[in-house]
């Protein structure tokens, strides 16, 4: 890799730089989730006809699969940046991460419940121990897991090690849900978008399908990207409290204690 | 748009994932909210020379 994408890279992820990006990236960002998922909502509505065998409840798979897509999408970013912390320490990493968790959480907890909604009318029950679902509920649980184990740590950056580490070894599910339908015998039914040979679905379903993602993802990264920002926020009120904290400590020692007793005062 | 018999279903999916969504966006602007008014407090802390002092 030459040095002026590295150069680029270093300059957009430096934090001060990345609150003006992002500050005027994150509006537009969002108006064209809006716009593509109006379009996404029509498509999925009033153009995709009624699947064959499922009928109109069809139209659950065009939030059950971009949920899917995002719970997983988000886990893969969180892993990325966990090496970030780990390796190169790089204080937008953990930022990155630590917003990412209940997005990704929220994701897969709709798939969780959507796949559900779908599974009673067409399997005839709402949950069956399957590799696949059992996968994707361990996901959810191991996104718990880091939210509750930042909300439980004081200091950011103890906390973004500990959080990192978690992460990584929670990276082993990701290949596991992926493969699941192929290496045990699933319920749920094999890859149908992203597999050898192409997809499987037919093109009147396919595109509102992909449309869906697409903005599924837009908005899942506009959210992503605001709350970054948030948390770069948090950081400097932390910073900032301490310091004032350090302050008034410094004050009051001056105030109660003369400056010759101070050694005993301390 | 006759959604069939499980057209129960079908809403619930798509009121279940508003609900997240909406409860996902609304919890990240009053973090937002409440951060910025923080560093507000600050700012002002700042100005009125207190934090110089």
């Amino acid at each position: 890799m030459s040095s002026a994408p590295i150069s680029l890279w270093t300059r957009l992820s430096n934090p001060s730089h990345f609150m003006r990006w992002s500050g005027t990236l994150a509006p537009w960002l969002a108006g064209l989730s809006g716009l593509v998922l109006a379009l996404g909502l029509y498509l999925a509505w009033f153009v995709a006809p009624p699947d064959y065998q499922q009928g109109e409840t069809v139209r659950i798979m065009f939030i059950h699969v971009p949920a899917a897509w995002l719970g997983v999408f988000f886990y893969g970013a969180m892993s990325l940046s966990a090496v970030g912390t780990l390796v190169w320490r790089h204080p937008l990493a953990d930022v990155a991460q630590r917003a990412a968790a209940p997005i990704g959480a929220a994701f897969t907890l709709i798939c969780l419940v959507t796949g559900s909604l779908w599974g009673k009318p067409m399997w005839g029950t709402y949950w069956v121990w399957d590799a696949r679902l059992t996968s994707m509920l361990l996901l959810f649980l191991i996104y718990c897991g880091i939210v509750a184990l930042w909300r439980t740590m004081e200091d950011p950056n103890r906390a973004a090690r500990a959080v990192a580490i978690l992460t990584l070894v929670g990276a082993v599910n990701l290949p596991i849900i992926k493969f699941s339908v192929n290496w045990w015998s699933t319920l749920h039914q094999p890859a149908s978008i992203l597999r050898m040979g192409g997809p499987t679905i037919d093109p009147s379903m396919l595109y509102p399908l992909l449309v869906m993602i697409l903005a599924a993802t837009l908005g899942g990264t506009t959210l992503h990207l605001y709350a970054m920002r948030t948390e770069v926020m948090r950081r400097r009120v932390r910073t900032l409290t301490i310091r004032e904290a350090e302050r008034l400590d410094a004050g009051r020692v001056a105030v109660t204690a003369p400056p010759d007793a101070l050694p005993q005062a301390l | 748009m006759d959604l069939g018999p499980h057209a129960g279903f079908i809403l619930a999916s798509y009121a279940f994932t508003a609900l997240v969504m909406g409860a996902l966006v609304l919890n990240a602007v009053r973090d937002r909210r409440a951060q910025a008014r923080a560093l507000r407090g600050f700012e002002a802390l700042r100005g009125s020379g207190e934090g110089r002092r």
